[in-house]
């Protein structure tokens, strides 16, 4: 224990000597929480809209305040009646257009249809999917307004209006930041623990100091502890980091017990500092670790992880696929513990899938540091 | 009993053998050198006795103890001071001092006295808290020997402890090796520098994996024994290699930098002779003198022996080839 301790301290020492690793450690998972969780937000709000107002009545302009007012559009340029629309969009002046025909107001006022158009720059198909639900939403809003001005209020009461009133649970505001943020802890976590081991071991593979240390009498699992302890350490702060820029940015917070979170999480860190442990008894560069750390520690972190891209959608294969790497369980309970309050109580599956995952990695990559000189 | 002993050793990586069955004994307080050029395997020897390399075959022992069935017993009784000195070059002196006496198991009184006396002996005062990096080389190899003794090894190897240090420093290192050797530590150390095997009790030459000479220096130098060396310079150095290769006096020829050594069987004949066949060709002005053989002629000299016998092992012996490897065998 003694030795761990002597390495744990070595490597501390080093970490703390080297400014950049010590930020990178700590400063890079608050940092990209930050990018990614404002580059990442799919919320559209703020949409430039354009109006064409060719009636220039009261109700028209009613009907436009009901665009501006909600949040999710602003008025970005008036066009004059009779206008050529074609360029608006491509010139990108605005990403929607709302065209209101003459006699829009008449029409209403003697019962008839009124017809409005809603020009969208397709382009960015997600986020026109978006603009057209809330454009529509809106419209509906405004639809009811007039019905009820319209009809006598005898005939309002009776009539059987459906007061329909979605409500997703959870994340009520649907932000994505909410959903986004257990994924990028996730990631997070994975990377720089991943590359963390994985360069420390290889550096002194290259620098020969690995060799000298093969001639002490340290053991190579009081070597693997002492390299392995320090950057638990240094995960779980920077872990503590995520968690209190998430809850100062983006109003996250942690509903579920902190215990479960913490100890879920250094389960999966075990399996991450295993994995780089594992790559680096492999890499003989530093260079090679780096490479193969990132990509095979992230990319299944990103992509295979339900992080970003919902796995039910995913094609079978690949649906298959995420099974094989914890970053998937790690999200479930993630999203179980942080959002909806859960103990881990009913995530015992995932929690075996992460320890059979921590144990098989770790149990592989200490195999394979321990073994004889070959 | 032998400190170090190895038993028809040897390491092949695929097809190639890197060491080819060496059988060596050194002495308990025996400065010995493991000498040859690069490439010639003594990394490989040092690695396999140290444990950090399993032989092809053969065996290693170090106080009797046998490397392959008991690695952590000899692993507490050795220090090794790797090729490059392999130092944490981000920490400091004392740091390095202090990590690498706790991965031996050494704390409390006993870590701080081995570190006072490393840190005496390797002449650091004061220098503890330098960061390692900003050492001049001399240091960073006196540093390195500290570490590697910090738990009183009974046995050191040193593998190329000089290389890459400017000659005062390598002096005093030196010095310090001889030191130790005299407390009653055996030391194991390859160079190819050849001067500093004047410091070594005995040495042992290597080539191509194989060991081909073994003994104190002036028992190497008796390969000599009954012939003499001469050293001739003269401007075309080339004609005159070709000129003595193909005289039967000249019992070998070779390139020493700007020079030309001729192994011959006397001394004043040879130089008269020498010199009258350089002026016959013109090769003027020359110069041709008698030497005392030194450590680098015998290295040559034994390797072309041994190559020279291999190759007629192997081949079918030609008349003669006219190769000064063949003529260099009396
Ligand atoms: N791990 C290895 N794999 C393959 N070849 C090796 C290995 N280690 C050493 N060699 C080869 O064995 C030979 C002897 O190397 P080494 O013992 O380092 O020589 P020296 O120390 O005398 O310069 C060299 O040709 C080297 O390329
Ligand atoms: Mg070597």
């Amino acid at each position: 224990m003694r030795k761990v301790l002597a390495v744990a301290l070595k490597e501390m020492r080093q970490a703390s000597r080297d400014p950049l690793t010590l930020a990178l450690l700590l400063g890079i998972p608050a940092a990209m929480l930050l990018l990614y969780g404002y580059a990442l937000n799919f919320d559209v709000r703020h949409v430039a809209l354009a109006v064409q107002d060719r009636d220039g009545s009261a109700g028209s302009r009613e009907l436009i305040a009901s665009f501006t007012n909600s949040t999710y559009f602003d008025r970005a340029a008036d066009l004059p009646a009779g206008s050529n629309l074609d360029g608006v969009l491509e010139r990108r002046l605005a990403r929607a257009v709302l065209v209101i025909p003459e006699n829009y107001a008449r029409d209403l006022d003697e019962g008839r249809r009124a017809r409005v158009q809603l020009l969208l720059d397709g382009a960015d198909a997600n986020t026109a999917t978006t603009v057209l639900g809330t454009s529509s939403a809106v419209v509906a809003d405004a639809n009811t307004a007039i019905l009820r001005k319209a009809l006598p209020d005898q005939q309002l009461r009776t009539s059987r209006v459906i007061d329909y009133e979605p409500r997703a649970w959870y994340n009520p505001e649907l932000k994505s930041t909410q959903f986004l943020v257990p994924g990028l802890i996730g990631f997070i976590l994975m990377l720089t623990s991943v590359l963390s081991t994985a360069l420390s071991v290889v550096r002194e593979k290259e620098r020969g100091t690995m060799e000298q240390l093969r001639v002490t009498s340290l053991r190579p699992a009081e070597l693997i502890l002492g390299k392995t302890l320090p950057y638990l350490g240094i995960a779980l702060v920077a872990m503590g980091i995520i968690l209190l820029v998430a809850r100062a940015l983006f109003a996250v917070q942690v509903r579920g017990p902190l215990l479960d979170l913490f100890a879920t999480t250094l389960l999966y860190l075990f399996g991450a500092l295993g994995f780089g442990l594992l790559i680096s008894s492999f890499a003989d560069s530093q260079a090679i670790a780096f490479q193969v750390g990132s990509v095979f520690a992230t990319l299944p972190a990103i992509f295979l992880s339900g992080f970003i891209f919902p796995i039910r959608s995913m094609p079978r294969l690949l649906q298959w696929l995420t099974y094989a790497f914890p970053t998937r369980y790690f999200l479930v309970i993630l999203r179980g513990i942080i959002l909806k309050g859960a103990s881990l109580a009913p995530y015992r599956r995932d929690l075996l899938f992460l320890t059979i995952y921590a144990g098989v990695i770790f149990g592989l990559a200490w195999f394979r540091l321990t073994r004889k000189a070959d | 009993m032998a400190a170090v002993e190895t038993r028809h050793l040897s390491k092949s990586f695929g097809a190639f053998k890197a060491v080819d069955d060496l059988t060596i004994a050194v002495e308990e307080g025996e400065v010995f050198g493991l000498l040859g050029s690069n490439g010639a395997g003594k990394s490989t020897v040092i690695r396999m006795i140290c444990g950090l390399l399993a032989p092809s075959g053969g065996t290693a022992l170090v106080e009797g103890v046998d490397v392959a069935r008991d690695p952590e017993e000899v692993k507490r009784r050795i220090g090794y001071m790797t090729q490059r000195f392999s130092l944490y070059e981000d920490l400091t002196v004392r740091q390095n001092l202090r990590f690498f006496g706790g991965v031996y198991g050494l704390r409390g009184v006993i870590l701080d006295q081995r570190q006072a006396w490393a840190v005496s002996q390797a002449g650091l005062e004061g220098k503890e808290d330098l960061m390692t990096r900003s050492l001049p080389g001399g240091w960073k190899q006196r540093l390195a020997l500290a570490c590697a003794v910090l738990h009183r090894p009974k046995v050191l190897f040193l593998d190329e402890p000089t290389g890459g240090v400017d000659p005062i420093s390598r002096r005093s290192f030196w010095n310090l090796i001889d030191k130790m050797a005299e407390e009653g530590v055996t030391i194991i150390v390859t160079t190819h520098y050849l001067d500093e095997a004047e410091h070594c009790r005995r040495i042992a030459l290597m080539h191509a994996g194989r060991l081909i000479s073994m003994g104190t220096v002036s028992q190497l130098k008796q390969v000599f024994a009954g012939r003499a060396v001469i050293e001739v310079s003269c401007p075309r150095l080339f004609e005159a290699l070709d000129l003595f290769e193909r005289h039967e006096d000249v019992l070998e020829a070779s390139l020493f930098g700007s020079r030309l050594h001729l192994v011959v069987p006397d001394a004043g004949t040879g130089q008269r002779r020498a010199l009258e066949l350089l002026q016959r060709s013109g090769n003027v002005p020359a110069r041709v003198e008698p030497i005392v053989p030194s450590l680098e002629d015998v290295f040559i000299h034994t390797i072309e022996t041994e190559e020279a016998s291999r190759t007629r092992g192997e081949q079918k012996p030609t008349e003669k080839a006219g190769s000064r490897v063949q003529r260099g065998v009396p």
